[in-house]
């Protein structure tokens, strides 16, 4: 039986343990409906050119996981941004760790979608936002949406913020051969509302995890939200992170992806302007080696007029490493002043490394100003050569040049013990020691 | 101390220096001039271990070890500094985390614990002033949208930092003004000493007004063609290249 065969099956089984009443029900029948139409996306699809799903539904994935396995804080401690104090909302083989996390329902709600889906007293954010920027057709949207049940419930109301910034965190025990996550979150910040997110996955075994995750993200007027997504995760684990944003006037959404690992990584990054005066930003790095593989899918939807949005994506690929950046910029007829500004660095250090790249503008107002730009090369033998004649070892010198490339795309992490971490991970992936931080 | 003999270096097949003949003792200014494309900078290049050059013939050793087996940071750890003709700009890499790391590289290549940060900041506070550097410019991106002055300095400000054994300026002169050229030239002779030695390159006499040099060596078509004192960068300076390359081609 495929994947997507288990899948429909499963989804039998999966409606005993869900209340049948609840009106997010409904959703997950017409889901499962679409999803049984459309299937797995193959390399047929235009946006599915260079990412195949193929192998994965070969394999013989657990849907349900089992019980809450135990697991040690100080075992797990590493995966954590531990040098701050945060909110934890922490998920072991999908199941939701009390043990582990830290939540609150202090002013602001950091808590459980199984909570926010069964309690009266969410019911009405539910009503309001669940599913309601997150694709209705989009087959993978979908299957989620389908089995959807657990996942971070994150709600900020006006004028409030979180008085420390809000972990995610995904945990795969390896105590199933292999494993299929699903994971679904909601995020609202109301008008004026702040919140910082770390959200990571992590495979703590060589056992195969695919994990297809849905974020929602609502941005309303003067709202800000700071999401960091750390992916360095085990190599025999696999993502597809569909996250969908919508933003109302005035707010500032920056989503800043690190892809250092993991063997397949598919992200599509949707961003929905509904206002006017928005900023969007879209940061990315991309360090891959071994047959790794990250595929970049970003859009901005640009319908109103005097927005901004900020796409820097910097990419560095070795051994037989392959990367994909598509970026999809559309601004509507009415959405006049817009500033779109889109940036895709790429450098190759192996011949072997492959990275396909590609924007896709469709501009239909006549007063704006958009720029893209892409750029495929190796390390600047020069610049190298320069740093070397000072004394740098090569390996340091190489290591320096791509801090350097990949630097300004960390100035905008807001949180500096991020920017730390997100350095180490990086010295740590080059194999050198770093003495100084950017 | 550099010890240049028959040296043959080519790019891609071209052939550029055809026979150089250098030797240079501690100490010693050794100006090295020549018409445009006469090969002073593959000559810099190629001392400083640029892979690029294939030596083609010859050997260049240094304290009498042959350096062509070594590679830059080497070479550089055995004290060769070159200015570049061309610093290179590196954004995302602030001017003291360049010179630290630099630093510290050359230290633990000698078995040396890394400088301590009070000692470093003091060093670091001594040869700006002596450059006259703003203390501001030091936490800039390396090179990033310096005038060509400043990159200048910049790189002697790191020789002063590194104090190499053999220093070697390449066309340091080019893009600055009097007054820069005078802050740069008593950076480079604070550098002067008895165990030290300095290879000037560059194509005017003006920058040799203020650092005397004791040789003076023109380069034509990859070969030194004629050496001598300070006197004759004056000669070359009222007469030009031309009598140069016809006395070297009868």
């Amino acid at each position: 039986m495929d994947l997507k065969d288990k899948l429909l099956s499963s989804f039998l089984a999966f409606e005993n343990s869900v209340d049948l009443e609840n009106p997010v029900h409904d959703l997950r029948s017409e889901a499962i409906k679409n999803f049984e139409e459309k299937g797995f996306p193959s390399k047929k699809e235009e946006a599915w050119k260079y990412t195949s799903l193929n192998s994965l539904q070969k394999v013989d994935f657990s849907i349900f996981p089992k019980e809450e396995s135990t697991l040690e804080y100080k075992d797990i401690k590493k995966y954590f941004l531990h040098e701050i104090d945060t909110y934890k909302i922490v998920f072991v083989d999908g199941v939701y760790s009390s043990y582990l996390s830290e939540t609150t329902h202090d002013g602001v709600d950091v808590c459980l979608m199984s909570s926010a889906f069964s309690k009266p007293m969410f019911r009405q954010v539910i009503d309001v936002y669940f599913n309601k920027v997150a694709s209705k057709d989009e087959s993978l949207t979908t299957l989620n949406t389908a089995f959807c049940k657990e996942g971070a419930y994150i709600y900020i109301p006006k004028n409030k913020m979180p008085k420390k910034p809000i972990q995610i965190l995904h945990l795969a025990t390896g105590n199933e051969a292999a494993l299929m996550l699903q994971p679904r979150n909601l995020i609202v910040a109301e008008e004026n509302a702040e919140v910082q997110i770390i959200e990571r996955h992590q495979s703590l075994t060589e056992n195969e995890v695919f994990t297809n995750s849905v974020t929602e993200i609502f941005a309303a007027k003067d709202a800000n939200v700071d999401y960091y997504k750390v992916q360095n995760d085990a190599n025999t684990a696999s993502l597809v992170d569909n996250t969908y944003i919508s933003q109302k006037d005035n707010s500032v959404v920056r989503v800043h992806t690190f892809s250092f690992g993991g063997k397949l990584i598919r992200n599509n990054l949707n961003f929905y302007q509904n206002g006017e005066r928005i900023d969007s930003t879209l940061k990315g790095v991309t360090i891959l080696g071994e047959k790794q593989h990250v595929d970049h899918h970003t859009l901005v939807h640009h319908a109103q007029p005097n927005c901004e949005s900020h796409q820097d994506y910097k990419g560095i690929f070795g051994e037989k490493s392959t990367g994909v950046f598509n970026g999809k910029i559309i601004v509507d007829q009415i959405a006049q002043k817009t500033n779109a500004f889109q940036q895709n660095n790429n450098i190759l250090i192996s011949d072997k490394a492959t990275i396909n790249t590609k924007p896709q503008l469709e501009i239909f107002a006549d007063d704006v100003k958009c720029s893209h730009g892409c750029t495929i090369g190796q390390l600047d033998e020069e610049a190298l050569f320069y740093l070397r004649s000072r004394g740098i070892p090569k390996k340091e010198a190489t290591a320096l040049l791509m801090y350097a490339f990949a630097n300004n795309v960390l100035e905008s992490v807001r949180i500096p013990e991020v920017k730390t971490r997100i350095n180490k991970i990086i010295a740590n992936k080059l194999g050198v020691r770093v003495g100084f931080e950017l | 101390m550099l010890e240049i003999k028959n040296l043959h270096a080519s790019i891609e097949d071209k052939k550029i220096l055809k026979g150089i003949n250098l030797e240079v003792n501690a100490g010693e200014v050794h100006a090295i001039m020549g018409p445009n494309g006469s090969g002073k900078s593959t000559l810099a290049s190629v001392i400083a271990g640029k892979e690029e050059f294939d030596i083609k013939k010859g050997t260049i050793s240094l304290d009498g070890e042959d350096l062509e087996e070594l590679a830059p940071e080497e070479r550089a750890h055995k004290g060769i500094f070159l200015s570049f003709q061309y610093p290179v700009e590196i954004p995302g890499v602030t001017v003291t985390n360049f010179i630290k790391t630099a630093i510290n590289e050359s230290r633990k290549a000698r078995g040396l614990e890394d400088m301590p940060a009070n000692q470093m900041l003091k060093l670091i506070r001594e040869k700006s002033e002596l450059l006259e550097i703003d203390r501001k410019f030091l936490s800039r991106s390396l090179n990033e949208g310096f005038s060509g002055g400043e990159k200048k300095r910049n790189e002697i400000f790191q020789m002063a930092m590194m104090e190499p054994k053999l220093a070697i300026l390449d066309e340091t002169d080019s893009g600055l003004d009097i007054d820069a050229l005078r802050i740069v030239a008593n950076g480079v002779n604070k550098l002067r000493g008895k165990d030290n030695a300095i290879i000037v390159i560059t194509h005017y006499q003006r920058l040799l007004d203020y650092i005397v040099p004791d040789f003076v060596h023109v380069l034509h078509d990859g070969k030194i063609v004629k050496s001598g004192t300070k006197e004759l960068a004056l000669e070359l300076e009222e007469k030009g290249y031309d009598w140069i390359k016809q006395e070297a081609t009868v």
